[in-house]
């Protein structure tokens, strides 16, 4: 039966508001972020700073992160993509690169922006520092950063890091 | 049937909350710490893990992937999720120990039902074609069903008056269960309808919540529990969806899985049946012929507390608490899933 | 202790961007009937079924397994969902199996599908949470870096994942089955193709299906009065870690060497890439073919590279990788990693058709999920161990 001759499909529109939780231990966090510094935490366990606090927890020792620790600004790309395809709810204008940074003081590297300079001189070991937008848009979120740029410095040899998160 | 012995033998539940502004780890991971540290057990022993969550009551797909963030799943771990409640995740773990592969397992779920609005979001559980699009929401359906019982007389609403009103009462004394009243029949009665010929009590309050549970087979459950909770037969059935197709004032499927596990060979001292809405307890014991010898929920059930998805996993805990503790020799623990009872999974468990 | 099971029938649909003609009830039950029909039963002789499939807001039925029991005549026996990410169908077989490992059951339906085209599965793979950065770009976005770090590691020449995909592509056209059917791509042809996720291009990526695969598995009793090819399960293993720790490696992760070590273990294997005869293993992204085949242990840290490009991995080689032409053909989520698994049955049973490899006893089926951290893999073969 072709489409003419009934009806194949429908449209049905879902839509269900839910109330996001952050968590108590993201808290010093997202407060940091309010004030323009990169809080991260250190685990109790294994001593590995995390940035950001991923749900407030160490994955590997299954403990609750304990001390604040202030890492960066500065930090490594780890890794990166450079991305050429739209997608919805994507608020970039492509290409952009996506890359893995790790955060000066941090052991786990974070997913941002790299503007301002060529996707193509983008590479494993660059050094970047954060862009903040203006305070007046900030809110309790990593998108206050408005992207990493380059920031000259000579290149970290990542070694066996390259691919690591 | 089963070619080996298993048994609960530790349980953890967090205290049932509404508007828990934990995230899905953070309510995790005290309960499976909570649970380990109560056998005394190294991680490493655990040779089997199995979650029960929902994505759509977290509103975020792969959302039980951040569970695996709270076990400590390094090195690696043998690990697997059910999209439902943790009572099935139990049933996968104890069929998993059958087949000889690991002695010892440990079960969780969790369901942060208070984030999003819990009657809609189970709405979409229904036919996607003719149902869902009308949004009827669950307690709708749980009505028409209640209704259905009424008018067939297989119930009152005082009945099911009496159902609520005994567990609000029991709740009184479960420190863990959320909503609890000394409260009477008559008393609820002169309350309004909320979904005629539902009132408030009927159904089940929506919390937040999470458990964990560790099963482990032969003699290393008696190494880890003085008195483990034998799991003596366990059996899930479903029944169709269709709302016209099936009867209403029966669940056919609750009692072939009773049959199945063995429920009717002895007296049931403690029945943990996890009934969201008052007439779907009297349904469940005609389902599963239980007399007036057994108490049913003493813990409240899931009509004062109920995270979805991890409301049947806590029958299962309540069940086996009153093992652990002597108070109880023989119990059933009841797990429902899908619209009005659709899906039924029954487990008996006897002391030694 | 555990008993002996196999798969004794095999169905999957016909795979497509677009499956109009069929309600997602269709679309499970037409590989359904295929599977019960390769398996000369009818779908009263099922004692359970095992369903499995992605996330529900693929489609937006929550838990479908519940209204799906009708179109599988399911009323008054035990259904059963698994969601494992990715590597769901692979682990919903293997939970279909142990139902009769374990002496549960004796006759075991399990179904894998998705339908990706009712619902939006750009957005649903990648739906943006508050507190974060919004970068996400899809599977692509997240897979690709972890693809450089593979290249800078091993020093892998930037055409294998080209050459992956036009194997694949080449071996999906000896699949009827298969949704992609392109028969004119050459390496030359490949390496034009417009980088999406740098350095992934497109046409090294998969494509988005409608689709389902389903198995019959049986008791070794039941199989050894049953008529026709057989595939024997030898061996199957999970392994599942964090998806981010501080240090993780993502390139091999750990999980998946551990679930082979067990897989091979458990099938008495010593010597994989001498004593596998087939394997159809996860590769959504071209790149993770010789990820893959290192991570397995097929072949030597930094060599899976060379492996491609002496065509080791090709129809005619000595180790063949997804001759059905893989998930880089057909990609319905919940469905691939059954389907996997199902290709490597067909394979032992011998009735893969065109893409048959002679003479293949031994088959690995190989899914994977997550962000590279949850594994599933099957050992079977055409007779007992
Ligand atoms: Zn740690």
């Amino acid at each position: 039966m072709s489409e003419a001759d009934g009806i194949m499909r429908l449209r049905q529109p879902i839509s269900v508001t839910y109330n996001w939780s952050a968590g108590p231990n993201a808290t010093s966090h997202l407060n940091g972020l309010l004030d323009g510094t990169l809080v991260g935490k250190r685990c109790p366990g294994c001593s590995l700073v995390y940035f950001p606090p991923r749900n407030g927890v160490c994955p590997k020792c299954a403990r609750i992160l304990g001390d604040d620790v202030v890492v960066g600004p500065r930090g490594t790309i780890t890794t990166f993509c450079v991305v050429n395809v739209p997608f919805l709810g994507q608020k970039i204008k492509l290409p952009y690169v996506a890359a893995q940074i790790l955060l000066d003081g941090a052991d786990i590297s974070m997913q941002h922006l790299i503007q301002e300079c060529e996707a193509a001189d983008v590479r494993i070991g660059m050094r970047v520092e954060p862009v903040w937008k203006d305070r007046s848009e900030w809110g309790p979120s990593l998108e206050n950063i408005a992207h990493f740029r380059p920031t000259g410095e000579p290149d970290r040899d990542m070694g066996v890091e390259a691919g690591a998160s | 049937m089963a070619r080996r012995d298993v048994a609960i033998v530790a349980t953890a539940q967090r205290p049932n909350e509404v508007g828990s502004t934990l995230t899905s780890v953070e309510l995790i991971l005290p309960v499976i710490n909570d649970v380990i540290a109560k056998v005394g057990i190294e991680r490493q022993k655990i040779g089997f893990w199995c979650h029960g969550s929902c994505d759509y009551m977290s509103g975020q797909p792969f959302s039980f992937v951040a569970a695996v963030d709270a076990i400590g799943a390094w090195p690696p771990i043998v690990e697997s999720h059910v999209e439902g409640d943790g009572a099935l995740a139990l049933y996968e773990a104890w069929v998993k120990i059958q087949t000889g592969e690991c002695d010892v397992a440990l079960v969780f779920s969790n369901g942060k039902t208070t984030s999003g609005p819990i009657d809609r979001i189970l709405n979409l559980q229904a036919d996607p074609y003719m149902v869902t699009p009308l949004w009827p929401g669950f307690d709708s359906l749980a009505a028409l069903q209640a209704r259905a019982c009424l008018d067939a007389g297989v119930l009152s609403e005082a009945d099911m008056a009496e159902v609520a009103a005994r567990s609000y009462r029991d709740a009184l004394n479960n420190p863990i269960a959320y909503a609890k009243e000394n409260v009477t029949a008559e008393q609820l009665l002169a309350r309004p309808y909320t979904t005629a010929p539902l009132r408030a009590h009927d159904c089940g309050v929506p919390v937040d919540g999470a458990n964990a549970i560790i099963l482990a087979a032969g003699d290393a459950a008696r190494s880890l529990a003085e008195r483990p909770a034998w799991i003596r037969g366990i059996d899930h059935r479903i029944d169709t969806q269709r709302l016209g197709a099936r009867s209403m004032t029966e669940s056919s499927s609750a009692a072939i899985a009773a049959a199945k596990a063995g429920v009717g060979d002895d007296r049931i001292d403690i029945a943990e049946l996890h009934a969201p809405y008052t007439h779907q307890e009297i349904l469940l014991r005609r389902a599963m012929n239980l007399g007036e010898g057994t108490h049913v929920n003493p813990s409240g059930g899931a009509l004062v507390s109920n995270p979805a998805m991890a409301a049947g996993l806590a029958r299962f805990a309540e069940a086996a608490e009153s093992v652990f503790s002597g108070s109880a020799d023989r119990v059933l623990a009841h797990c429902t899933s899908g619209p009005m009872l659709q899906q039924n999974l029954v487990c008996v468990m006897e002391g030694e | 202790m555990a008993d002996l099971c196999a798969v004794v029938g095999v169905g999957q649909t016909k795979h497509a961007s677009c499956r109009a003609d069929v309600s997602i009830a269709g679309l499970v039950r037409e590989a359904v009937d295929r599977a019960l029909a390769d398996a000369n039963i009818g779908i009263d002789d099922v004692d359970a079924i095992v369903i499995g499939k992605a996330p529900d807001p693929l489609e937006g039925v929550a838990m479908p397994e519940l209204w799906l029991a009708d179109a599988l005549a399911a009323h008054g026996k035990p259904v059963f969902r698994v969601h494992t990410a990715g590597s769901v169908g692979g682990s919903t077989a293997i939970v279909a199996a142990q139902h009769v490992m374990a002496g549960i059951h004796g006759t075991v339906l399990t179904v894998g599908f998705e339908k990706q085209s009712d619902g939006n599965a750009m957005w649903a793979l990648s739906v943006p949470i508050p507190f974060g950065m919004p970068v996400h770009a899809g599977a692509g976005g997240y897979f690709s870096p972890i693809v450089r770090g593979y290249i800078k590691r091993s020093g892998a020449p930037s055409h294998i994942g080209a050459m992956v995909a036009v194997k694949d592509r080449t071996n999906a056209c000896k699949n009827p089955y298969a949704h992609l059917h392109e028969p004119d791509w050459t390496l030359e042809k490949a390496l034009e193709s417009p980088m999406m996720w740098d350095p992934i291009r497109f046409v090294e990526t998969c494509p988005s299906s409608d689709g389902a695969m389903a198995l019959v598995i049986m008791s070794e009793e039941r199989a050894d009065k049953h008529a026709g090819p057989k595939a024997w399960v030898h061996a199957t293993a999970m392994r599942s870690e964090p998806t981010a720790f501080a240090g993780r490696e993502q390139v091999s992760p750990r999980a998946g060497e551990m679930c082979a070590e067990d897989l091979w273990r458990k099938g008495g294997i010593t010597n994989p890439a001498k004593e596998i005869d087939v394997a159809e293993i996860y590769v959504p992204f071209a790149w993770f073919e010789p990820m893959w085949l290192e991570n397995l242990g097929f072949a030597p840290r930094n060599e899976g590279w060379r492996w491609v490009e002496d065509g080791v991995t090709d129809i005619g080689g000595s180790l063949p990788i997804n001759p059905s032409g893989g998930v880089m053909s057909t990609n319905p989520i919940g469905a691939s990693g059954m389907l996997r698994f199902g290709e490597a049955a067909m394979q032992v049973m011998g009735k893969a058709g065109e893409h048959q490899i002679d003479g293949a006893r031994k088959a690995v089926g190989h899914a994977y999920g997550g962000g590279s951290q949850f594994f599933a893999m099957w050992l079977v073969s055409s007779s007992k161990p």
